[in-house]
């Protein structure tokens, strides 16, 4: 797995621009699906077919990055974010195109560091002048963090482990998954860092009887750290919550009785911000009852994320548990009460 | 001229939209195969049914304002925002009130009365209120109720090079625009949607998105001409005269690239000018539409409009000549198989 995370990590795919990322990520799973298709917001979308229970499983493939407003006459581009971009972490980085332009992020004379915001900072790719600059990039173009993923131990280091390392653990799953009652559609959701965009319309086109999101998720396990229960290593963890969904209890206990059966090593998290496709599943159409397996990541949205081999190995485990495991809507889940 | 001097005239604040809604569905009857409107007010004409492939291009009847919430003993009406008011540009500006269209102003404190500080910062909403020339709340309640809603009250005039000013260019004249597409014919399915509440929150254009569920959609806009002082051209979103702007992104939509392409393709074809819209947020009715059902390929195409949001908005005649004619141009394209519609959702295995 660690060789297909440094492959996915490094692979570029900013919000609405996730075509090379879906193209790699296709060739990973076609052999173990039998139906493989896109649609017009991107969202690339793996079908195992099944007579019971549809299972959408999402792992947003998108990543942060930087998008280019304006082109200068000495050739430095001026951008604003795509997604959650911090104009600190930006500072002194990295960042490429796509299409091989690679640049440097550059910052205005400043007289206090505090008042360092987006456009203070330009992008300046070599270019002499404007036309130069215009023959590589052009305004709307956008830009993500250039980094090769490190493997130190268990843990691997990288920009877009957020959220790479789900769409890997859910590339992991579908390769092990055996034959199962249950309909599984895999979909590899577009735009979810701009607001959940892929999971609204892939889940309302699905309309799937349970939903579970595979992300990553904010860790409290490093010095000063904010008050997080989630730590690198320990396990995969089950969502309680965050400000997009509140995850359906009999979800919850489905994944911590598998993790209780199967041994496998995991963690509650609650988190007060940020969200997750799950937010956009569980609203679908009349709710879509729905999970979230979370994959601890240490400095999320910057370019040197961290996650941990074995986290990751577990999460594959608990998915592939869920996926296989029968699930009687009308008992687990029942409407009508009389 | 005069259809887009009779739109921006008439009164629309998001949720009261019927002033332009019958407008336009006397101006469009003659050219219309079928003409609908839903409950939220969103006003549907149809052409070409049953045609392939099925385009939706929708252009928001709403404008901003404000909405009585008080009298008080001495006949002035207190007021909130109908959506995003620049509370800076509302003192003094004449308003008209409540569905008689009662004309008032938007009082203050005058200045001789204000203290130092407060001549300083910019007056709240709440130090706001409207005045209608009544001595007090038994003669105001003749004339106005608690939720009437206040629009700004502006004449429409060209002024200078071929320059138009005046209230609610955003959005009457993506609706002129649209208007006037509508009186031609197409090899498609055109529906074209008038939508409300896209101030408040888009809330017109996805139901009606819903209800079409195109297999591809056109947003005809009024977006922010930054081309004034103050701003450094790195700021610019668009400039006034520079031809419609593409949308590449804001705060609720990413444009597909192959959607940007085939937009500057088309613009180059006809010779128009044409800029990209340099700024990544608010947002327009392509953010609901393109979440629609199961997702719908969508564009933006605005006329730079300087003063967004004020009774006092100043749009080139150029830009919108040349917005219209892109618009035209895309249909036409789109009516050729210029677009394949297919390519947007690809079967891999």
């Amino acid at each position: 797995m660690k060789d297909l995370l440094k492959k996915l990590s490094e692979t570029y795919g900013p919000s609405g621009r996730e075509e090379k990322i879906r193209k790699v990520i296709a060739g990973e799973i076609k052999d173990f699906v039998d139906e493989v298709f896109t649609d017009p917001l991107g969202n690339l979308y793996a079908v195992k077919k099944g007579k019971s229970t549809k299972i959408m499983v999402a792992a947003h493939m998108d990543e942060i990055g930087i998008i280019v407003t304006y082109i200068d006459k000495d050739g430095f581009l001026r951008f604003s974010n795509v997604g959650g971009v911090s104009p600190q972490i930006l500072l002194g980085q990295r960042v490429t195109f796509g299409n091989g332009v690679v640049g440097s992020i550059g910052v205005e004379k400043l007289d206090d560091i505090k008042k360092l915001t987006l456009d203070k900072l330009y992008i300046d790719i070599g270019a002499k002048n404007k036309e130069e600059a215009e023959k590589l990039v052009k305004i709307g173009d956008i830009a993500t963090y250039d980094r090769e993923a490190a493997v130190m131990g268990t843990r691997v280091i990288g920009k877009a482990m957020d959220n790479r390392a789900g769409c890997a653990v859910v590339i992991e799953a579908l390769r092990r998954l055996r034959e199962t009652e249950n309909e599984i559609y895999a979909v590899f959701t577009t735009q979810e860092e701009v607001g959940l965009r892929g999971s609204r319309t892939s889940s309302y086109r699905i309309n799937p009887d349970l939903g579970l999101a595979v992300d990553v998720t904010l860790v409290g396990d490093t010095p000063e750290p904010p008050a997080l229960n989630v730590a690198l290593g320990k396990g995969a963890a089950i969502k309680v919550k965050d400000a997009s969904v509140i995850c359906h209890p009999k979800i919850k206990a489905m994944l911590s009785e598998l993790a209780a059966k199967h041994k496998i090593p995991v963690q509650m998290e609650v988190l007060t911000a940020g969200g997750t496709d799950a937010g956009a599943i569980h609203l679908t159409r009349e709710g879509v009852p729905s999970g979230v397996i979370s994959i601890p990541c240490r400095y999320v949205h910057t370019p040197v994320e961290m996650v941990d081999l074995d986290d990751m190995e577990n999460s594959v485990k608990l998915l592939t548990a869920f996926l296989s495991t029968s699930v009687k809507m009308q008992e687990a889940f029942p409407c009508a009460l009389v | 001229m005069l259809l887009i001097k009779k739109l921006t005239e008439a009164y629309g604040v998001s949720g009261d939209e019927s002033g332009v809604r019958n407008l336009l569905r006397e101006e469009l009857t003659p050219y219309a195969e079928k003409i609908e409107t839903d409950s939220l007010g969103n006003l549907y004409i149809k052409k070409g049914i049953g045609k392939k492939p099925r385009v939706m291009v929708a252009a928001h009847m709403d404008e901003i304002g404000l909405m009585v919430v008080g009298i008080e003993s001495n006949g002035l009406l207190q007021v909130k925002t109908v959506g995003g008011v620049d509370e800076r540009v509302l003192v003094s500006k004449p308003v008209v009130v409540g569905e008689n269209h009662v004309p008032g102003v938007i009082g203050a404190k005058a200045i001789h009365l204000q203290k130092p500080h407060e001549r300083k910062k910019p007056l709240e909403v709440e130090q706001l209120y409207i005045d209608i020339g009544v001595k007090n709340k038994e003669e105001a309640e003749k004339m106005v109720k608690i939720g009437d809603y206040a629009a700004f009250l502006a004449t429409t005039h060209e002024i200078g090079d071929n320059c138009l000013i005046g209230k609610a260019m955003d959005n009457r004249v993506g609706c002129a625009i649209l208007a006037e597409l509508v009186k031609e014919d197409y090899d498609l399915e055109l529906t074209a949607v008038f939508t409300v509440q896209e101030e408040i929150g888009l809330r017109g254009a996805s139901v009606a998105a819903y209800n079409v569920h195109p297999d591809f959609a056109l947003v005809l806009e009024g977006t922010t001409a930054s081309d004034v002082a103050g701003v450094e051209d790195t700021g610019y979103v668009t400039k006034l005269g520079g031809g419609p702007a593409i949308s590449i992104m804001d705060s609720s939509f990413i444009a597909p690239q192959k959607v940007i392409n085939f937009l500057v393709e088309t613009a180059k074809k006809l010779n128009l000018p044409f800029q990209l819209r340099r700024l990544t947020t608010a947002g327009t009715d392509a953010g609901a539409i393109s979440q629609a059902h199961g997702g719908i390929p969508s564009a933006v195409i605005s006329v730079p409009c300087r003063y967004l949001h004020s009774p006092t908005s100043i749009i080139s005649l150029d830009d919108y000549e040349n917005t219209l004619r892109l618009a035209k141009g895309v249909l036409m394209a789109i009516a050729e198989g210029g677009l394949s519609l297919e390519g947007f959702a690809e079967k891999i295995k």
